[in-house]
This record gives structure tokens, sequence and C-alpha cells, in this order.
């Protein structure tokens, strides 16, 4: 080879060693772009743990929206979890709270979090909660139960075609990760 | 093959191989480093075709009865991997290895030491995956996708398992990168970009979908392993990260990758057509754009992957369009080889046979493809079998079958002796009715609602099982032909003397066949002043 090929190879090897560098960099720079995306689109209905103010809304009583309510345990969570109301008839505009029931089934100390996901995923952007459980680390002492309430508001401006929204909870033990 | 290079070293009394083992240790000869990544990849072929028979064996019959199912688990995980990352993409690399300097009259290529470094770190990688089978908890078993949550429960060996992606995505980077060096810089003069053999020019495109998507892949699989050990939450919910986002990474990745294995397999197959046609590759221009169509569109399909998990209706729309149209250039290449053969004369020999059935098979894999880029009627095929029978038709009586085709097409001019024509027919004929055999039915299966990954299935899937079962075997068995033609050439072969250009005319379709056959250790240190210009 002579030096001018090598003069060449290497400029274009350092230079495609960047790019490669440069794609590493770009699978974590998704992250960030993903969460802006699912934030513009409304897409999975991602939390984005806002606590909403109490403002007013007018009330469309002429309007009815089915609001269902679903728990989950993650993985092996050793708790009970469960919605006092499974569904609720509601006017937009105006403010709920329902109930939900948790208990921890250990002598443990539990520390958990519940995460809320929206189906259809484009109606997170209405749904106004004031109170949730959701907001903060939930944590329980030994065999403790409690009754968690979520208060909430449907903004009159969600559009005509929904007609129900479900709201669906899941319950993750963190406490592995909290104790360290 | 040592025997054959061993032949011509006192025609270079200072640059000879090094002797024994060394010589393939230390080596940055490219044919040596071909012949490194060619075995290997062969040996990996087998290893992956030993866990299918595991598969095909644990399904030939409902219920449980070899395995348990976190091994079939592993089974279905490890084939997958294996097979991309060991058999198929190895392969290519060393065809790239020994053919692209001869192609393209360099005399080797542009990073030898590099080329030396990224064969040993593949074997390295492959190591580190194989050894995940006997540890605690077992080898991946979350398929070859490594969805979390599912694969952050895998015992002691994920940091392996991505330890092992680390080093298999240095190992392609680096490869990749040598290619594009030694296809840029390395040129004969008179071999302008577009006098190019296409196995080249497909191998160039490839090199950069590599260099961008492998990092992308190692960081996905970074993620995996902070997520797990060092308590982040990209992928995990309770702490505000969506496993779903891992998906659009890895199909970021995922999707350009499977073309990573399709658009060489492209370049054999317009590099062998022409020879047994004896006539000029219909299109050459049109070739080399498709090629490189296909490879952008790769880039903006990925969600495919993900119809049902959850997309506003644009995004599906967006994904099915944008998929269909890949359809478009691949169709131009069917097309093209086609016309190629058209009106020409054509022989049958076991390359031609071998890439005539990829012309076909993968024809037929591309249309299942297109119905599954129909997102409503992708909501019935999503993880059935009926994927599960459209990946294996465009990777196996495609990619396989051009690699066998290659083999038996290049073995001639690397060990200088004649492959035996009778057992390669049979091998053909064996391989191209067993593969129908054994994936047919799984469109079938698919339809009527048989999932893919599992080791069990309802007694209603059993008959078509069987069958597939059986084709499996018969195909698994058959490949030991190949074993056994590959040995016995470099043995010597049917004893037959094979002149430089090997298959008739085939010096008008590259340069590769100017050389001599076994072609000397060193070849090109001059460059040619002329190329063949055939394949116009």
């Amino acid at each position: 080879m002579t030096d001018s090929v090598n003069k060449k190879n290497t400029k274009l090897v350092r230079a495609l060693f960047v790019v490669a560098a440069g794609m590493f960099g770009f699978g974590y720079a998704l992250v960030p772009l993903y969460d802006v995306l699912c934030d513009i689109t409304g897409l999975n209905g991602k939390f984005k743990g806002e606590v909403a103010e109490e403002i007013q809304y007018p009330i469309d009583d002429k309007r009815d929206v089915d609001v269902e309510f679903i728990t989950t345990l993650n993985e092996s969570t050793p708790m009970i979890f469960r919605a006092e109301t499974k569904k609720l008839k509601i006017h937009p505009g105006k403010y709920y709270t329902v109930n939900f029931y948790a208990e921890n089934k250990t002598d443990k100390i539990l520390v958990t979090q519940a995460i809320p996901s929206f189906s259809p995923g484009a109606v997170a952007e209405y749904f106004k909660k004031i109170e949730c459980f959701c907001f903060t680390k939930q944590v329980f002492k030994p065999r403790e139960n409690k009754l968690m309430p979520v208060r909430f508001v449907v903004n009159p401006a969600l559009p005509e075609t929904y007609k129900t929204i479900t709201l669906a909870y899941t319950f993750f033990d963190n406490t592995e990760t909290s104790v360290k | 093959m040592s025997a054959v290079v061993a032949e011509h070293d006192h025609d270079h009394h200072d640059h000879g191989p090094a002797g024994g083992i060394k010589r393939w240790i230390v080596t940055t000869n490219h044919k040596d480093i071909g012949t490194l990544y060619l075995v290997f990849a062969l040996a990996m072929f087998f290893v992956g075709g030993a866990m299918a028979m595991v598969i095909r064996a644990e399904l030939f019959e409902p219920g449980m009865q070899f395995v348990q199912p976190q091994f079939f688990n592993s089974m279905t995980t490890m084939h997958a991997l294996v097979m991309v990352f060991g058999a198929v993409m190895p392969a290519f690399v060393g065809l790239a290895n020994w053919m692209i300097p001869m192609m393209i009259g360099a005399p080797d290529m542009a990073l030898p030491r590099l080329n030396n470094m990224s064969f040993w770190m593949l074997v390295a990688g492959i190591s580190l995956l194989a050894s995940t089978l006997v540890m605690e908890g077992g080898a991946p078993a979350s398929g070859w996708t490594l969805y979390p949550p599912l694969v952050l429960q895998t015992g002691k060996a994920l940091p392996f398992a991505i330890f092992s992606v680390h080093l298999l995505g240095i190992s392609s980077i680096m490869g990749a990168i040598n290619i594009i060096a030694t296809v840029f810089n390395m040129r004969a003069p008179a071999m302008t970009l577009m006098k190019m053999p296409l196995f080249v020019w497909t191998w160039l495109i490839t090199a950069f979908l590599l260099i961008a998507i492998m990092p992308v892949f190692a960081g996905a699989v970074t993620m995996l392993l902070t997520d797990k050990f060092f308590e982040t939450s990209f992928f995990d919910a309770a702490g505000g990260g969506d496993p779903v986002l891992y998906q659009h990474i890895f199909w970021f990745f995922g999707h350009p990758e499977v073309y990573v294995m399709i658009l060489p397999t492209f370049g054999v197959a317009s590099t062998i057509i022409p020879v047994f046609a004896r006539k000029p590759l219909f299109g050459y221009s049109s070739m080399v754009y498709a090629t490189a169509s296909i490879a952008f569109l790769s880039f903006i399909v990925w969600a495919h992957h993900m119809f049902l998990v959850g997309m506003p209706m644009a995004g599906e729309l967006y994904f099915m369009y944008a998929t269909m149209l890949i359809a478009i250039p691949t169709g131009v290449k069917v097309f093209n080889w086609t016309a190629t053969m058209w009106k020409g004369s054509l022989t049958f020999e076991t390359p031609m046979l071998f890439s005539i059935a990829f012309v076909v098979l993968f024809t037929m894999g591309g249309f299942t493809g297109l119905m599954m880029a129909i997102a409503p009627a992708d909501f019935q095929y999503h993880d059935t079998y009926f994927i599960v029978a459209h990946f294996h038709y465009t990777l196996v009586p495609a990619s396989i079958f051009i690699l066998m085709a290659a083999g038996y097409f290049w073995l001639p001019k690397w060990t200088g002796h004649m492959y035996n024509e009778k057992i390669g027919k049979l091998h053909f004929w064996l391989s191209a009715v067993s593969v129908n055999i054994l994936f047919f039915p799984q469109h079938f299966l698919g339809l009527a609602g048989m999932p893919r990954r599992i080791p069990d299935y309802a007694v209603q899937f059993a008959d078509w099982n069987m069958i597939s079962s059986i084709g499996g075997f018969i195909f698994g068995a058959s490949q030991l032909l190949f074993l056994y033609i590959v040995v016995d050439t470099i043995k010597g072969g049917t004893g037959e003397k094979v002149t430089d250009e090997v298959w008739e005319d085939a010096s008008k379709h590259g340069l590769e066949w100017t050389l001599p056959s076994p072609p000397p250790y060193h070849t090109f240190t001059t460059p040619p002043t002329a190329i063949p210009t055939e394949h116009f």
C-alpha cells in the first residue's frame, strides 16, 4: 500500500468510527425523543406525573362518558389492590372522587409505585387528576391497608368520539430499589 | 484449505503464511481470514441447526416430550442469535473478505490487522453467548428480540448475553468499516464505482447499514444492563420508563438488520445468475439503485413489527404504506434476475439451481411479508407461525441457499478442485424439497392461530407440525452432504483440473476469474489494467 492510500484510509476510518460512536449516542437520544413524541401524539397514554389545578370547567350535562377503572399488580407484588368503583358515568367538566383499596400482604415494609395508563391513549391529556396515589411512592407498613382517593375531571374539550375511557393502574414493588 | 495455499508458498519467498496453527491466529491475509470466517460460519450453521432440531423434535407431537419449556424457549432464542450473528452474517463477511479484493483488483483489505481482530472478536462474542447455555437460570429465553421486562428475568446469563452482543457488534462494525475503506480506497484505477460487481455494491451498502444500526442495538442492550444492575429506568414503568421504547429502539436496529442478511444475498445472486445464463446482468444500474432504496427504506419502516403494541391510526397507516413501498425496489430485482435468465443459454449446475430456487422461494417470502405489512391483516398474523414461516422463507431458501450457491460457485476457485456435481445436485434437490415441507405448513399453522415460541400446542395443530418436523429432519440431515462436499473438495474433489475461469466464459463476468485456481496467497499486488465489463 502506498502512503497516500494509507492516509486516505486513516481519514476515512476515523470518520466512520465517529459515525459509529454517534449512532451509539443516537440510540440514547431516542429516549428523550420518544418522550417528546409521546407527549405530542398522546401515544401509549403515557403518564406525565402532573398534578392538575382544580379549575372550573363548564359542565357538559348533555354528555355521558363511561370511565372504567382497572387494577393490576406487576409480577409478584404482594398486595391486594382493587378499585372500589369499577365503572362510572360522568359528565365532562364535573369533579368526581373514586376510591381504591390497597393492602400489604406481608410482614415487611413495602415501597410501591402505581403507574397509570389510559386507553385510548389520546384521552390522557383531557383527563385531569387533582389527587392521586400515583403521584408519589406509596409506603405500606406491615399488613397495612389504605383507602386511596383519586379526584379527577374530564376536560369538556374531549372530542365527541370518545365514549369510554379506561384508566388502568399497575402497582410496582419498588422496595428493593428504594431501600438501597 | 491450508494445503492449497501452501502449494504456492514458493512463489512468494518473503511474504508467505506463518507455519502451523499460528498462521490462522495471526493472519492478516484476506483469503485466510475469509476462510476462517466461512469455516466458523459453517460450524455455527450446524450448531444453530442442532438447536432447530431440538425445537422441531419437541414440536413433532403435542404435549411435552423431550425438554423443559424454559429450555425450549432458550433454544428458540439461541437458535436465532446463533444463526443471525454466528452463521449468516459471518458467512457473508467471509465471502466479502475472500471476494471483494479479488473482484476490485486490490491486493488485500484496507485494514488487515483490524480484519484479524474483528474475526477473533466474533469468536469471543459467540463463545460468551454459548457459555450462557450452562449457566444458572439457563440461556436467554426471551426470544432474540430480548424484550423487557421478560428478558430481565434471565438468570446469571443476562450480562453475558449483553456483553456478547457488544462484542458481536464491535466485530461487525470493524468489519463494515474495513469493507467501506477497501471499496473506496483500494479499487484498481479502472474499476469505477459503477463498474463494480453487484456483490461489492450490495456489501458496500450493507456496511453502511451495519455502522448505522449495530451501535444502536449496543445502546439498547446497555440500557437493559443498567436497568437491571444500576437502577436506571429506561424500560421500567415503575421508574417512569416504558418497555415499548425498547421495542422502538430494537426494531430501529432490527429491521435494517434483516436487510444486512439479505442485501449481500442479492449481490451473490446477481453474480451467479448471469454466469449460468451466459448473458450480462439485466439492469445493472437499476440493481444498484434498488439496493440503495431498500437500504434507505429499511430505516423508516421499523414499527411494522409493532402494529399491535398501540400506535395512533396515522402511525399504523404510515408504517403500513412505507413497508409496502419496499416491494417496489425488491420487485425490480426479481424482475431483473428473471430478465437475465430470459432467452439465456441456461445450464443448471448446482450454484445455478440454488440461485433459481432462491429467486422463486424468496419471492414467496416477500409476498407473505407484503401480507403482514397490511396493518389490519397483521392483527391476525402477529406472533403466530405465519411470521415464522415468512422470515424463514426469506432467510433459509434465500440467504442460506445463496450461501450454498456461493460455496459451490467459488469453491473450485478457492481450492483449485472441482466439487462432486452429483452429490451437489442431490444436496440441492433434498434441500429444496424438504425446506418447503418444513416451512410451508407453518403458514397454515399460523393462519389457524398457532402462536410462535411455544413448546406445546393444541391438538388441532398436530398434523401440520408433524409434517413440518419431518421436513426439518430431512433438511437438517441433507446439510451434512454439504459438509461432506466442502471437505471432499478441499481434499481434491473429483480430481478434475479446473481452469482459471472455472465456469464457461466466467472471466467475462469478474476479475476473480482471471486469477489462477486456486489464487496465489497474494494477488493483484499490481492493479489489473483491464476489467471485464460483461456485467453491464
